[in-house]
């Protein structure tokens, strides 16, 4: 697809991330981005572009995970890691509402927790958790109206051996229609010098751009954005079987491969935990020693834990294949069924982040090379 | 009589550490006095009121013929017995002599071994008596503690995921040190509980709560092999506070022996 002529563009250097995040600062936003912790790249509050991983990648396979030395300088030249943007969208636990009992009445009545909102800037989302976070507030039933955090998006130049974006139609590169994003960034290192190329997705992401130095940006620097994008597409380290998910998930309710994965399966629900769309919580009340106190808390619940699925009598999905089974059948099969979509944005957080590094990918292969041709048509 | 519910602490084989817990609630201590009676907790006082008694906590294993007795008096006196600690819950690092000869440990550490009163194997309470509920860890954790004997006191179940260790470190937003620095690590098989202290900092779980329901051992007994840990050291993993748990006993042993394994 040719470059929008339409799409406001402009180019930034490298050096110019720091007024970016001046200016939203100035304009009431926290920001928030990938920094270096632990030998691994999570998110956290952003002081300045220095807290940034300059000249850090990083090297993920199945269960592997290590940062390693860019010898271009790139800022965002990492794959994602082990958190997403969800920890600040739906967090791992909230109190809901708490309660004191009336010492007269004896009665109590729920107060709301008075939640002081933060107005995030999340700087350096990939086009993956770009569709990760639209399909969260879909499922979370947020209103797709309301304002939400600013968006710095970041177009993949580098994908990492367990991505597979381009299978799931996320990534790797922006929509020019703005979607989802307030100003995508295009990290340009070549010859020219280290840039940025800007594109605008909304009128506050405008904003934001006045407020930095910025030159209009030449043909040139879009076509080498589009480039990148493109050999990028080229690069995925894995990819999905080319055929209907749903059908074959639907069909598979009683594939032996079930079994094979069990066995490697450690249910330790980190694969539900890393992934940017998954969103089940339990919700739990609690009481204080006097008895005059409760609270209720809501937190990350796992279709993995064996009690997410107990009902009256006991639970109902008591072995690991049934569990596993679930979690893919759902988040690649019924999840269109539920939400107009699927639930995966081909991100690799699971592959990755699975300690035994069991790989969607290659289970949803495996189903679709063991269902019979004739059934699965 | 205060009315109030009757707590007794009672101690079998084991070092003191848990029922040290329910003096190291000190914030929450006075809100636990107002609310029950402590009738017999040798630790904090030697005031010692009989039974029966509404909460029984039990901490340590079953070692010795006596202690074998004592635990049918402690549970015939108690309307609830909750068994508190790796020891109670497990039989402790002191079941490390099931999987040897205790007779030929004693006459290899004592002067006179026939002095020496005690049993072949260290086994949980569970295995002598009825439980009503095991709060695992070693040591146990005081939030859960204080949770167990709120719910007690509120008549419902308490608040205790029986889960791995994994959820309490993601939902901490730790680094997994098993797949990010190639740690050896016990979380994915271990029952949460102490909020992943380990990981935190950097280390690979110990495996002090026990076997979470459902371990998948044989999977990360591989793991842990492709890690280029021999089969002795993977044995050993298992082989610590909870080696007598039925899950990490059958880890350790086929770890020892992988050959013999599925």
């Amino acid at each position: 697809m040719e470059p929008s002529t339409t799409a406001r563009r402009a180019v930034i250097t490298a050096e110019a991330l720091d007024d970016v995040l001046i200016a939203l600062t100035a304009a009431g936003y926290q920001p928030v981005g990938p920094v270096v912790r632990d030998s691994a790249i999570v998110l956290d509050a952003l002081g300045s572009a220095a807290d940034l991983p300059h000249g850090r990648g990083t090297e993920t396979s199945p269960g592997h995970y290590r940062l390693r030395d860019r010898s271009d300088g790139a800022v965002f030249g990492h794959s994602t890691g082990p958190q997403s943007w969800k920890q600040y969208l739906h967090p791992a636990r909230r109190k809901l509402w708490s309660a004191d009992r009336d010492p007269a009445s004896g009665d109590f009545a729920p107060e709301p927790v008075a939640e002081v909102p933060v107005r995030y800037a999340f700087v350096g989302v990939r086009p993956c958790d770009l569709a990760a976070i639209r399909i969260l507030n879909r499922a979370l039933r947020r209103d797709e109206n309301a304002e939400g955090p600013f968006i710095v998006a970041v177009e993949c130049g580098d994908p990492g051996a367990t991505c597979f974006c381009a299978s799931t139609g996320s990534g790797p590169g922006c929509t020019d229609s703005g979607e989802g994003y307030d100003l995508a960034l295009t990290e340009l290192t070549g010859s020219a010098g280290h840039r940025f190329l800007v594109t605008v997705g909304t009128a506050r992401g405008a904003s934001i751009l006045d407020a930095v130095p910025h030159a209009a940006a030449p043909q040139s620097a879009v076509m080498t954005a589009r480039r990148i994008v493109a050999e990028a597409r080229g690069r995925m380290g894995r990819t999905l079987p080319d055929t209907d998910l749903r059908v074959l998930l639907a069909r598979s309710a009683e594939a032996e491969r079930w079994d094979d994965v069990a066995s490697r399966c450690l249910a330790c629900g980190n694969c539900t935990m890393v992934c940017p769309t998954c969103f089940c919580t339990s919700v739990e009340d609690t009481t204080d020693l006097t008895g005059d106190h409760a609270e209720r808390w809501e937190s990350w619940d796992s279709c993995f834990d064996i009690d997410y699925s107990y009902i009256h009598g006991g639970a109902v999905r008591t072995s690991a294949k049934s569990r596993y089974r679930q979690w893919l059948t759902h988040k690649f099969g019924t999840w269109h069924d539920q939400f107009g979509s699927s639930g995966c944005v081909g991100c690799g957080r699971c592959i990755a982040w699975c300690p035994v590094g069991i790989d969607v990918t290659e289970e949803l292969a495996a189903l679709d090379e063991t269902i019979e041709p004739e059934t699965a048509r | 009589m205060t009315g109030k519910p009757k707590v007794a602490v009672f101690k079998f084989a084991s070092c003191d550490g848990c029922q040290l817990t329910l003096l190291d609630c000190e914030d929450e201590l006075l809100a636990l006095a107002d609310a029950v009676e402590i009738a017999h907790f040798t630790e904090a006082t030697r005031t010692s009121l009989p039974g029966p008694y509404d909460l029984a906590l039990v901490e340590g294993s079953i070692t010795t013929p006596e202690d074998a007795e004592r635990i049918e008096q402690v549970r015939a006196q108690s309307k609830f017995l909750v068994v508190i600690g790796a020891c109670a819950t497990a039989g402790g690092i002191q079941a490390l002599r099931n999987f040897g000869d205790v007779r030929e440990f004693t006459q290899a550490v004592y002067a006179r071994p026939d002095y020496i009163s005690t049993l072949a194997h260290s086994t949980p309470i569970a295995d002598h008596v009825p439980v009503d509920f095991e709060l695992r860890g070693c040591p146990i954790d005081r939030g859960q503690l204080l949770e167990v004997i709120t719910a007690f006191l509120a008549g419902r179940k308490p608040r205790i995921p029986d889960r791995s260790v994994c959820y309490e470190c993601k939902a901490r937003g730790l680094v997994c040190v098993t797949v990010a620095h190639g740690t050896p690590c016990l979380g994915p098989v271990t029952h949460a509980g102490c909020g992943a202290i380990c990981p935190a900092f950097a280390r690979g779980c110990f495996g002090c709560f026990g076997p979470a329901r459902g371990a998948n051992t044989p999977a990360l007994i591989e793991l842990l092999h492709q890690q280029g840990e021999s089969p002795e050291r993977i044995a050993r993993f298992f082989h610590t506070f909870n080696a007598a748990s039925p899950a990490f006993a059958k880890a350790s042993q086929d770890a020892a022996a992988p050959e013999d394994m599925p």
